[in-house]
């Protein structure tokens, strides 16, 4: 019997190594049936990846991802991190008083915390717009499907 | 001081009854693992809260804002920013792609034994090093809690590792996320309580608060020294104090991606949206949780004060003490309950992110090909595997006693995530001729670099008084030959470096795992194809 994509192996499958993969549904579990046997139901599950992949509206929803994530990733990076090099390399700046005994080491170190939020707020809503084209993709495959 | 003890049998009384209710609902594969994939947002973003906050952010950086002032604040930061990466980069494509581990992902388009045996190996030793770091400062800190009641250490590690292994045998993950979203809850509400009694102690002027907060007074050598809290400075000096929070600061930010028993988290929910939801209640509970923490540590700092705070155990029982002076033995007791609390969820966490990864990526998939023999096998593997997780835990935890040194082994635990596991879920979501090769050599890179840099930093190497004695003195007596505490900074480079080499290195250009990229990708931002909630069965 052929070994599936993760090494999947009809453990006591009796059925005997004769004809075609589509010669006859393996008894056991492990083994799936072969493409002309499946019902309605099973053959829904089967998604033909590389046609979703070449698809326009894939291929925008990646675009659109990737110009949201990219930046925003590098931005809270360098955000992020410019508090420690502030610190720790301009510690004159950092010890200015803004009100009264606050300095601007306390109020940035408070500013990430809103800034987090803030990113996490925005991707929220960008990630409702993606939701949507995921669902467009979906809609269109199942349509597609004869 | 019955009170504590009573609100510690009270908690443990009623997480029996939720693990009694889970275990009739977690005896198929993926309600064991994951719940049934029917947490709900809200509740799956507060038990990642409840997983991720560990006594040493509830009583170890209020204790450091209590001693080191601003800079424990800007230690504290890191753990909020780290969330952004989770839900930026790994959250949804974990869930959408994977099954119960963070193996799954890794094995989808490559060599599937290879790579989840590094990826097993990688989170064993994450989710031990962790796990023991926890268990000894859970004994520790009940005896310190209990001190009265007779309590050893001993049995308190021995009590808080067998509750650990009960709620994961008996309850699976259903359990484990309640239990995790009480104490979430019990930590958040006392965390609330006390920061309104530090205002009000000030009559609720912040300006009140930060003047004092800018003069506070306590002994250093026999002197009597008034310094401004408010300063940078106290905790992270030179020549290394920056470098050292830089590299924490890398860790965290790409090492909290890469934690096992945060990432099988998200597999609890139904699809990737719900998850994304769970990231961020997460985050709106662990920032305000840093935030209130500066309240804690300053009024510790300011209302209890230093020289008792160090009189009375040490840094770590800044909050409890403030507790005690601002609400007396009962909130005292209250207050110790939910540091229990706290130990209780995460290392109940870690048990079932180490016994998910072993019966699921070592057992079934490395030794068995993928196929399960009998069905529950998985299941039955994970829950001997937990209870001998827990009972090594326990016995590693009694050998080293009370006075260990272990908190380096949670920043050890952070380096691995990010410097062996992130890289390789990086490389294999986004870079589509990633190889088996490069996993494994990141893999193995980045865990090797981690160990080996923490074995030559201050953590280790370094020249004790002769004053200092038993477990408390370093391992190796001299000089420490990497400088910083945290490795990130070389360790993570690293880790890239070697995944990116095996990757040249090994040529292998397998077609088969580029056009299964093709399928990795669709998966992974669609969603299609991904792991369903199943019905609760039985009752």
């Amino acid at each position: 019997m052929n070994r599936g994509r993760d090494g999947q192996l009809a453990p006591e499958d009796p059925t005997p190594e004769v004809g075609s993969a589509t010669d006859i549904a393996p008894l056991g579990r492990g083994a799936g049936k072969p493409p002309h046997e499946l019902t309605a139901d099973e053959d829904a599950n089967v998604t033909n990846w590389e046609r979703v992949a070449a698809m326009e509206e894939f291929k925008a929803l990646i675009r659109a991802k990737r110009r949201f994530i990219l930046p925003a990733t590098v931005f809270f990076i360098i955000y992020y991190f410019a508090l420690p090099v502030l610190v720790g390399y301009a510690p004159r700046l950092m010890e200015k008083r803004v009100v009264g005994v606050v300095n601007i080491a306390y109020l940035f170190a408070l500013s990430q915390f809103f800034m987090a939020w803030i990113l996490a707020a925005l991707y929220m809503r960008a990630a409702s717009r993606f939701d949507q084209m995921v669902r467009r993709i979906i809609e269109k495959t199942q349509n597609h499907r004869g | 001081m019955p009170v504590s003890l009573l609100m510690f049998v009270a908690f443990i009384g009623i997480t029996l009854g939720i693990t009694g209710w889970a275990a009739k609902r977690s005896k198929e594969t993926s309600a064991f693992f994951a719940a049934s994939r029917r947490i709900k947002g809200w509740q799956n973003g507060v038990a990642v809260a409840g997983d991720y906050m560990s006594a040493a952010s509830f009583l170890g950086i209020a204790g450091i804002i209590a001693f080191q002032g601003y800079d424990g604040f800007m230690y504290s930061v890191g753990w909020l920013v780290a969330y952004l990466t989770v839900l930026l980069v790994v959250a949804e494509p974990l869930r959408n792609a994977g099954k119960y581990t963070m193996a799954d992902v890794l094995a989808y388009r490559l060599s599937p034994r290879p790579v989840r045996a590094m990826a097993a190996l990688s989170t064993l030793t994450v989710s031990t090093f962790y796990m023991i770091a926890q268990m000894v400062g859970a004994g520790a800190l009940v005896t310190l809690l209990l001190k009265d009641s007779g309590i050893s250490y001993q049995m308190a590690v021995v009590g808080v590792g067998a509750l650990m292994i009960i709620y994961v045998v008996f309850g699976g993950m259903l359990a484990t996320t309640w239990v995790q979203i009480i104490k979430a809850i019990l930590l958040m509400s006392g965390t609330v309580l006390l920061s309104i009694l530090v205002l009000a102690h000030f009559g609720f002027s912040f300006a009140g608060l930060f003047n004092a907060v800018a003069r506070v007074t306590y002994h250093e050598n026999g002197v009597e020294v008034t310094r401004n809290f408010l300063q940078p400075g106290l905790r992270f000096k030179p020549p290394y104090g920056a470098l050292d929070l830089i590299s924490l600061g890398l860790a965290l930010v790409f090492g909290t991606a890469g934690l096992p028993h945060i990432l099988v988290r998200f597999y609890t929910v139904p699809d990737a949206r719900t998850a994304r939801v769970s990231v961020v209640w997460a985050m709106a509970l662990i920032g305000s949780f840093y935030i209130m923490t500066t309240f804690l540590g300053f009024g510790a700092a300011t209302i209890v004060g230093r020289d008792k705070i160090a009189d009375g155990g040490g840094t770590n029982m800044s909050a409890p003490l403030l507790a005690q002076v601002l609400g007396g033995e009962i909130l005292f007791a209250f207050i110790s309950s939910i540091a229990f609390a706290t130990i209780l969820a995460v290392v109940a966490g870690l048990t079932i992110s180490a016994s998910t990864s072993f019966a699921h990526d070592v057992y079934t998939n490395v030794i068995h090909r993928g196929g399960e023999r009998r069905p529950g096998e998985e299941v039955r593997v994970a829950r001997v595997t937990a209870f001998v997780v827990g009972a090594i835990a326990i016995g590693i935890a009694i050998l080293l006693g009370p006075n260990a040194n272990v908190a380096f082994l949670v920043g050890l635990a952070f380096a691995v995530a990010a410097s062996a596991n992130l890289p390789v879920i990086v490389f294999s979501i986004f870079w589509k001729r990633f190889n088996t090769r490069g996993a494994v050599t990141g893999l193995g890179t980045g865990l090797l670099a981690s160990i080996g840099l923490i074995l030559l930093s201050p953590s280790i190497m370094s020249v004790d008084p002769p004053s200092v004695t038993g477990a408390a003195r370093h391992l190796i007596q001299a000089p420490p030959i990497f400088p910083l505490e945290n490795p990130g900074i070389l360790s993570i480079p690293l880790g890239f470096l070697g995944a990116l080499a095996g990757n040249l290195l090994g040529r292998d250009r397998d077609p088969g795992a580029e056009t299964r990229f093709t399928e990795l990708l669709v998966r992974a931002n669609t969603g299609l194809g991904a792991e369903k909630a199943t019905p609760h069965p039985g009752k």
